[in-house]
């Protein structure tokens, strides 16, 4: 079915002990769009994310990618089908090269394509990783170990990519250069769906948006009509 | 200096047995968390392993080959049986079952073979000294240093330069997110036994080649030592594990040589001081790494 989502979440509980931390969302993704997640630090954002790719303990009534049920799949299973994490915090493995992250990236994705073709293209897309390949990722920059973690992601060539924070901590002309990029893998036709704290930016490149307080969807909709409301506007863009 | 150099050569080989048993250690603790205080069984097995084989009438190399294909296989049943269920668990868990495994293999060893010491025929050809101007170097201390070596250099080539080996010293730095590049977390965890086995296996070789027998105790003292030593080197650091191993060597022989004989007993007691004061000055031991944050 071509209406099918990519990502169709139903009831998304997401608990740490007592402390739920996602409260029962739902969640759509089709294909070819970018989705942003708002909220406030502690909404749930992360954790939703996490718990896609079961990093996080998540219960839901459906969880379905691609049409499959990914609800008891571990994590390395999910990755395997087409969605992975750029997680909060780049988390590159800083002791290996910036070559070896990109080849880990790519170490279990032959049937996906040739990985050496989609490490040319990284480098091509890349070319500040091309400079540093054999450096270690630790010594990189903020902005360059987003621009490796982001990389990194791509050797699979995902269907979905989740993008968690990826504007935290850097300086402002390096949040634009991450944000062309994210632009540039939504113009090629790459699923997106993003949690950033920099609201304007990402309701600009989203498609849609989801703003999460509390661990509950509190509002939903086309980001241009989120940017109009004045919830929104109240709280985030400082209108 | 010819005396230095001998106990030189002895620190060499003791330390690098002490070393290939840190190492094995830290290489588990790294991924999991887990501090396995059955690693010595795992020395234990491949003594029985290769005493079996020889009585069997396997020659030796053949019988060293079983030994090590024993110890490793041991590891990944551990592994399998034990650890698995409890993997995320808290640490004092893992460690109480590495307790309660280590308890069981020796009692099994005790009842099931002897509970006394079963002599080992090592080839008289291994039993030799060297002569090399004024040093003594036993063959079996010789052997011990140059299979630490080989060992250490065949560990270094396998981490940087195949996938499971990058794929091991990604998860030692952050699990979770090695995940996220689609691999096995089992797979990558069994390959850690699978290599602390060949370590333990290896150790046990060289203890048994020196002591000549295997008993169900074997293993307790020397993985004891490995602990001190990757404490010494900073858990989880495999190069502090071997700088650990080797200095834990050095400190012991060289007690060993120059402790006057009245306080000769006390050999293992001014060891333990030495440790003490090397992690009053780095708590975190020599090479630790800092620890990521995790999932």
């Amino acid at each position: 079915m071509p209406d099918e989502p990519l990502l169709s979440i139903e009831g998304l509980t997401v608990s740490y002990g007592a402390v739920e931390a996602v409260r029962g969302i739902d969640l759509t993704v089709k294909r070819g769009e970018v989705v942003t997640l708002l909220g406030a630090n502690g909404a749930g954002k992360s954790s939703t994310l996490n718990a896609l790719v079961g990093l996080a303990p998540r219960k839901a009534r459906r969880m379905l990618f691609e049409g499959a049920d990914i609800a008891g799949q571990a994590t390395e299973t999910i990755v395997r089908r087409g969605m992975t994490l750029v997680p909060e915090g780049r988390r590159v493995f800083s002791s290996l090269t910036v070559e070896e992250n990109l080849m880990l990236g790519g170490a279990r994705h032959a049937a996906r394509g040739d990985p050496a073709a989609v490490k040319a293209d990284m480098l091509e897309r890349f070319p500040i990783l091309a400079e540093r390949l054999h450096q270690k990722a630790g010594s990189l920059s903020g902005g360059e170990q987003q621009m490796l973690a982001i990389a990194r992601a791509l050797m699979s060539s995902p269907d979905l990519l989740l993008l968690d924070e990826p504007s935290l901590g850097l300086a402002p002309q390096v949040v634009d250069r991450i944000f062309d990029l994210i632009r540039n893998l939504r113009d090629r036709g790459l699923t997106i769906l993003l949690v950033e704290q920099n609201v304007a930016q990402s309701l600009e490149i989203a498609d849609r948006g989801y703003v999460l307080a509390n661990g509950r969807i509190e509002l939903q909709g086309a980001a241009a009509d989120l940017r109009a409301s004045p919830e929104i506007q109240d709280a985030y863009l400082g209108a | 200096m010819d005396i230095f150099l001998q106990q030189l050569l002895n620190a060499l080989s003791l330390g690098g047995t002490y070393a290939l048993l840190a190492l094995g250690l830290a290489v588990v603790f790294s991924i999991i968390g887990l501090i396995n205080f059955a690693h010595g069984e795992l020395m234990t097995v491949t003594g029985y392993a290769i005493c079996f084989a020889l009585i069997w009438g396997l020659p030796f190399p053949l019988a060293v080959m079983a030994g090590l294909a024993v110890a490793v296989v041991a590891a990944l049943l551990m592994e399998r049986i034990a650890f698995r269920p409890v993997r995320g668990a808290s640490g004092t868990t893992l460690l109480l079952t590495s307790f309660a495994v280590s308890a069981i293999l020796r009692v099994l060893f005790q009842n099931l073979i002897s509970a006394r010491p079963i002599p080992v025929s090592i080839p008289a050809s291994l039993s030799g000294v060297l002569t090399i101007g004024p040093l003594h170097l036993g063959m079996i201390q010789l052997i011990s240093i140059i299979v630490t070596l080989v060992m250490l250099l065949g560990l270094n080539l396998f981490l940087h330069r195949t996938m499971a080996g990058r794929a091991m010293r990604a998860a030692a730095e952050d699990f979770a997110v090695l995940r996220l590049m689609g691999l096995r977390a089992n797979s990558v965890v069994a390959t850690a036994f699978a290599i602390s086995g060949l370590l333990a296996g290896v150790a046990g070789l060289l203890w048994v080649a020196q002591r000549g027998s295997v008993d169900p105790l074997m293993g307790a003292l020397p993985v004891l030592k490995a602990f001190i030593a990757a404490i010494i080197g900073g858990l989880g650091s495999l190069s502090g594990a071997v700088a650990g191993g080797f200095l834990l060597g050095f400190i012991e022989v060289i007690l060993q040589a120059y402790l006057p004989e009245s306080l000769l007993p006390y050999r293992d007691a001014f060891a333990i001081l030495l440790v003490i004061a090397v992690l009053l000055f780095r708590p975190q031991g020599l090479l630790a790494r800092k620890t990521p944050v995790k999932l």
